[in-house]
């Protein structure tokens, strides 16, 4: 099979999970996880040094999930990459479970820090990658943030420190899906010019459509320029996969997910199940 | 006089040069935290983050995580509240071994007024879960303090003075975490004390005896967080009345951490004695706004001698 379809095939399987892991607990954040399926995709299936058999492999590739609200999908895709069991995705937002609405390091291996409250990702990117220069290691920090999470002051403070010592070990992703909770972030709090924004501040930044799952691939693969740390920049689609749910604000949050069950369902259906 | 900074700077670098998993993060205030010793001896283990605290704890958890054994250094108000929501969030929830080593505690900014003083860090940081705190009292205790620090695996928020200090705890003294240091038996009065208040304390103790002929028992309780309940609970039983002597407001910390105590205990009288709860309202030296607050030796005595007559 070739490797497009491959990965393809798991973005589908990913939305497919992401919705029915949602209409089973009622509660998650749909939006903001269809818009990172194609980033984490590439991450945990393609790019990046892990090991579902050792998730603490000392060489392995560092993987932040600063948008921690983004728990739902980054779920689905490490049940699917051998790192969560069926049941503990089960288990998400459940009485009892082991998953919450928000990243757990300590109950999700291959995930490399508890995060939910937002804009605090970076900064433990940036620890994680001076280490692994004064260690003289080569594994690389990758830290996905959201776009309305960059309205926070401490994502400019983590990222004037990493262009400060020269961390090109580390590679932040912004999911810029133009969504935010209460509505669009240009009418929230406006980003643009985004793309200035993160040069001004010495970053490499590359911007991609983050639902070409190619051009993802070839951005993550390309090695940092020298002494500086990466920034892509990928375009998305708030909701992507659903139509209903894109672009809208309603669906920062699932709370009505019940209601239109069975249209959501209907867009996601994998044609094997 | 001795200076608990002072101590902090060169017992660090003592460490640093043993344990090659420490390093020390800075936000543009060495020279005041007294780090830079560190900094002189060992460059690629400090790391200037410049003026940005939530960045500096955050890097600091990374590094943590990593294997690292990372000490920020900055002044107390930063960290206990311009980054509180790092330290509570991304140190103590993962239970992270950072160590945070803060300066200017209390109101030893002095004229630098309410912006740089710090009366409530303690009672935020003994709520936060998984969080030691300790609160040394001069040179001796600093030292002593900072090996049990590293000797745990965990966040430890530990307070310093910026004030000159009087030496009083000697090799002699053993501090552990979890336990206080009994620096004086006494029979008719217990008179606990936290941080540099522990010099007000023995000198309040002093005096009682020598001008009065009362007997007190002074507890140094540099370990806030774990608390010694079984020592406090041990001394109120046998003298009933208890003083608290902190440098700090009333409200949460040392003043509440015994309250708590007598309160589930059941028995014995207490008062605290440190701030009350309000801002300072003028302008002057570390000595100066002691003064002001009530918190030196004659003005804790007066006091003590007119609990001990209810």
């Amino acid at each position: 099979m070739r490797e497009f379809e491959r990965l393809e095939n798991i973005t589908k399987e990913a939305r497919y999970l992401i919705i029915k892991t949602l209409i089973d607990s009622g509660m998650g954040h749909p939006g903001g996880s269809l818009s990172s399926v194609e980033i984490l995709t590439a991450l945990f299936f393609k790019i990046m040094n892990i090991n579902p058999e050792d998730p603490g492999l000392n060489d392995r590739d560092r993987f932040i999930m600063s948008k921690g609200h983004g728990c739902l999908g980054l779920s689905t895709i490490l049940n699917l990459r051998g790192f969560l069991s069926d049941k503990e995705l089960a288990s998400f937002r459940k009485n009892g479970g082991s998953l919450s609405a928000h990243v757990d390091m300590k109950k999700m291996p291959g995930v490399d820090m508890s995060t939910g409250s937002l804009g605090h990702g970076l900064s433990v990117g940036v620890g994680r990658a001076l280490s692994a220069k004064i260690n003289k290691q080569n594994h690389k920090v990758y830290v996905l943030m959201g776009d309305g999470e960059t309205q926070e002051g401490s994502i400019w403070e983590a990222a004037m420190s990493a262009a400060h010592y020269n961390l090109d070990n580390l590679v932040g992703i912004v999911d810029r899906n133009k969504v935010q909770q209460c509505g669009n972030t240009e009418e929230i709090m406006s980003l643009e010019p985004y793309f200035d924004k993160w040069t001004a501040f010495n970053w490499d930044v590359k911007e991609i459509d983050g639902h070409d799952i190619n051009q993802v691939v070839s951005a993550l693969s390309q090695d940092n320029q020298e002494s500086k740390p990466k920034l892509i920049l990928c375009n998305t689609v708030k909701g992507k996969g659903v139509s209903f749910m894109e672009g809208d604000n309603k669906w920062h949050g699932g709370g009505a997910i019940k209601e239109f069950a069975k249209e959501a369902m209907q867009e996601v259906k994998l044609e094997s199940k | 006089m001795g200076n608990i900074r002072k101590s902090y700077g060169s017992n660090i670098t003592t460490l640093g040069s043993t344990n090659d998993k420490i390093v020390l993060l800075e936000g543009d205030l060495a020279d005041s935290t007294m780090s830079d010793l560190f900094e002189a001896k060992f460059p690629d283990r400090h790391f200037q983050i410049g003026i940005a605290e939530q960045n500096m704890v955050g890097i600091a958890a990374g590094l943590a995580l990593e294997g690292k054994i990372p000490f920020v250094n900055s002044f107390a108000a930063f960290i206990a509240m311009r980054a509180c929501e790092q330290v509570r969030t991304d140190i103590a929830y993962p239970n992270l071994n950072v160590k945070l080593v803060v300066s200017h505690a209390g109101l030893s900014a002095g004229s630098a007024g309410p912006s740089h003083h710090s009366i409530e860090d303690i009672g935020i940081m003994r709520s936060i879960p998984n969080m030691t705190v300790l609160c040394p009292g001069d040179e001796e205790e600093m030292k002593q303090v900072l090996e049990a620090s590293i000797a745990i695996d965990g966040p430890v928020y530990i307070r310093m003075s910026a004030m000159d200090c009087p030496n009083i705890y000697t090799s002699k003294n053993k501090f552990n975490i979890g336990k206080a240091t009994i620096l004086r038996e006494g029979s008719d009065i217990t008179l606990v004390s936290t941080g540099t208040m522990m010099n007000e304390a023995m000198q309040v103790s002093d005096l009682l005896d020598k001008q009065h002929g009362i007997s007190s028992e002074v507890l140094q309780m540099a370990s806030i967080k774990p608390f010694d309940i079984d020592s406090i609970s041990h001394s109120i039983r046998r003298t009933g009345k208890i003083v608290t002597i902190e440098e700090h407001n009333i409200i949460g910390g040392l003043g509440s951490a015994v309250s708590e105590v007598v309160a589930e205990i059941g028995t014995g009288k207490i008062i605290r004695i440190g701030i009350n709860d309000h801002f300072t309202d003028t302008v002057g030296t570390p000595e100066f706004l002691l003064e002001h607050e009530f918190l030196t030796t004659n003005a804790i005595l007066k006091k003590v001698l007119k609990f001990l007559e209810t």
